[in-house]
């Protein structure tokens, strides 16, 4: 206690000290006079002495954490215990979904464009959670199949004029071929190689996009794109936000409830003991290659899918809008909301697309805040903001498993 | 008694190499139905890269490894994937204890029983009936498989919080939950205090006897193997040096030389 607060004064007088010639010193060229603001040192001095006492108090308790999981005691928080509790979980779930229901209606239109573009990194997530978070296959370069699907529909409605409902199975079928397709190079490989490749492919992606002007129309895009079209009506464009709005919706619940059954299935127990150990996965009878390509295929599936509705919503797209920022963007839900997690995914996506969107004042020092918030939450919570929920299993006659994540 | 009984296991001449290492040198060996036969050896005669090599973990550079499930065809096992063979029905364990430590214990065990079910994407997104079905089979048998182990307290458990020797004891079980007729155990006692060990010494017993597996064991454990196993086979330096009852193995010279002779517990 009285440890921490002399390293925090130490650390506080190091800063001030550090900052002193910026913050303090200030020299005025106009009037040739240096100005002394004395009360930045102060604020300074404040600021760091929280903060670091603040980091201090939280890395006791969490050493304090540990030594309560060691001794075999309690270890889950409030938090998880409460979601564990199924009838709590029906009810939330109820109050949430009414409050999507409801959302376009009590909100305007800008209001709906922000959250149909957070739902697309919801549906995002949760098919990057498929390969990265259940099946352990680090992928760098997933925007490449949120490109796919994206580019499928575009071109499809281009040449074709085919329309949004048509597309959006085909889409995500498309994204799962490119991912079979590109699951094969990397059966092999491993960890930070496999990193390396998958952040190749994503690359490659954007490249091709630019280049091949014939089949992409180059740097410049496809414009034009059909909004989804509804019984063949024309919407004014506040009714067809809330259209999307709604498609989103539904193409969420539908991933969730797709992936949490996959998730607690005979394949999705394959995905994650593959994720926990490779040669005791395939000791155990598990074919790696199988379940390797099913993972990514799958994942793929979802961003293919949720890039035709990308591109219908934007009518408008070309490479730029599929760069190495995205898949990180959309690794950095699946880390932060918790890996493997459905709800901490969902979380995660909501935190990272809503909060700078709202911040907008605070634009500037998004990618500040942002890695940040990584460095903070891989300390002092490696586990995401939701860690994995346990499941439990009913062992007694036929009917009945129950709770999962 | 060997030419009465039949012959599961069959392996000629087993060579390994790890560039200029000869880690296993032209071993043969045979496990028989109903038996408990244990592999034993020095710190790295090679034994476990013998298991290796019948598990379809190494490609063995020479030799033939011959399964002769009761009621098929024989099988040559060299080159085949690991998963190849356990669903042929050889499981094995692990030295150094490879758990998936985020999953609970049951579902540990129920990973055992995937290369025996069916249910895939498309029937586990509609999950049917059958498929419910199915997932009730698979948690029912898995855990009736850790009441033989008796860690059925522990079901929904992490198992990485479980204690060591439970954690050996799951890894038979799930090896258990793959329907196997021939168990390789790899040193299985390790890092167990006495009163384990004797609890897994009925383990043992009871697989072999109540579920008609046979059993193959590498052990440093000498008052186990000789309790437990009948034949015993001896490898020093990648070779097999000795073989034969317990009788015979204490009273062979070389193998008192190799490795009795340093531990006296024998
Ligand atoms: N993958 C590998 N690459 C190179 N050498 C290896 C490899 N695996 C094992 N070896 C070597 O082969 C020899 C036999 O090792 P092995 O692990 O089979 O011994 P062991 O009999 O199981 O010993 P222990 O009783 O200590 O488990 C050792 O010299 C080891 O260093
Ligand atoms: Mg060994």
């Amino acid at each position: 206690m009285l440890q921490n607060l002399k390293q925090s004064l130490i650390v506080s007088l190091w800063f001030v000290f550090l900052t002193f010639p910026l913050m303090v010193i200030r020299v005025n060229t106009m009037d040739q006079v240096v100005v002394w603001r004395w009360m930045n040192m102060l604020w300074v001095a404040l600021a760091s002495f929280i903060l670091s006492y603040l980091w201090r108090y939280m890395l006791t308790r969490q050493q304090m954490r540990k030594a309560v999981a060691e001794e075999g005691g309690e270890t889950r928080s409030k938090l998880q215990l409460l979601l564990e509790d199924m009838s709590f979980r029906y009810k939330a779930m109820g109050v949430l979904l009414l409050a999507a229901l409801i959302f376009p209606q009590v909100f305007d239109t800008y209001q709906s464009t922000i959250m149909i573009s957070a739902l697309i990194y919801v549906v995002l997530g949760l098919g990057l959670n498929i390969s990265v978070g259940l099946a352990g296959l680090l992928d760098l370069g997933y925007v490449a199949f949120f490109g796919v699907g994206a580019y499928s529909y575009a071109l499809l409605n281009h040449h074709f004029d085919l329309g949004f409902w048509i597309t959006l199975p085909i889409g995500g079928i498309i994204g799962c071929l490119f991912g079979v397709v590109l699951g094969f190079p990397i059966l092999r490989l491993r960890g930070d190689y496999l990193a390396i490749v998958t952040l190749g492919f994503g690359m490659i992606f954007k490249v091709v996009m630019e280049n091949w002007s014939s089949l992409s129309f180059g740097p410049s895009g496809i414009a034009n794109i059909d909004k989804p079209s509804f019984f063949g009506m024309d919407l004014s464009l506040a009714d067809s936000t809330i259209y999307i709005y709604y498609i989103m919706i539904a193409l969420v619940i539908f991933t969730i409830l797709v992936t949490n059954r996959l998730k607690n299935s005979r394949i999705g127990r394959a995905w994650i003991a593959m994720r926990e150990d490779e040669i005791a996965c395939v000791a155990m009878g598990i074919d790696m290659a199988r379940t390797k390509l099913s993972a990514y295929a799958l994942g793929a599936f979802w961003a293919g899918m949720v890039g035709v509705l990308f591109a219908s919503k934007t009518t408008f797209i070309n490479p730029a809008s599929f760069t190495f920022m995205e898949s990180a963007i959309i690794l950095s839900i699946v880390v932060l909301g918790g890996m493997g997690s459905i709800l901490g995914v969902i979380l995660g996506a909501f935190i990272l697309i809503l909060l700078p969107e709202y911040m907008r004042a605070f634009s500037e020092y998004r990618m500040l805040a942002f890695g940040a918030a990584m460095v903070i939450m891989m300390i002092f919570r490696p586990q995401g903001i939701i860690s994995n929920l346990r499941q439990t299993y009913q062992y007694k006659g036929l009917k009945g498993k129950t709770n999962n994540g | 008694m060997a030419d009465k009984k039949h012959k599961l296991l069959e392996v000629k001449g087993l060579t390994m190499d790890f560039g200029g290492l000869r880690a296993v040198d032209s071993v043969s060996l045979e496990v028989h139905e109903g038996e408990i036969a244990a592999l034993i050896g020095p710190n790295g005669a090679g034994k476990t890269t013998f298991f290796n090599c019948v598990t379809g973990i190494y490609n063995p550079t020479k030799g033939d490894i011959l399964l002769h499930p009761k009621g098929l065809e024989t099988r040559r096992l060299n080159g085949l994937k690991p998963n190849k063979v356990t669903e042929m029905g050889l499981a094995r364990t692990f030295q150094n204890i490879r758990l998936f430590p985020d999953m609970t214990v049951l579902e540990n065990v129920m990973i055992g029983r995937h290369c025996r079910t069916k249910a895939g994407i498309f029937r586990a997104i509609l999950r049917d009936k059958g498929v419910r079905e199915e997932e009730q089979l698979i948690v029912e048998s898995s855990y009736q498989l850790l009441e033989k182990v008796g860690l059925e307290d522990f079901a929904n458990e992490f198992s990485k919080n479980l204690p060591y020797g439970a954690q050996r004891r799951l890894e038979i079980a799930r090896a258990m939950a793959t329907d196997p007729f021939l168990l390789l155990l790899d040193e299985p006692a390790a890092g167990m205090n006495p009163q384990e060990t004797a609890d897994l010494d009925q383990l043992i017993r009871k697989i072999s006897e109540e579920e008609k597996i046979a059993i193959l064991l590498i052990e440093h454990d000498m008052k186990l193997v000789m309790h437990i196993s009948n034949p015993i086979y001896v490898m020093e330096y990648g070779k097999k040096i000795a073989e034969g009852s317990p009788q015979e193995i204490k009273d062979n010279p070389k193998v008192v030389e190799a490795y009795l002779g340093e531990e006296t517990d024998a």
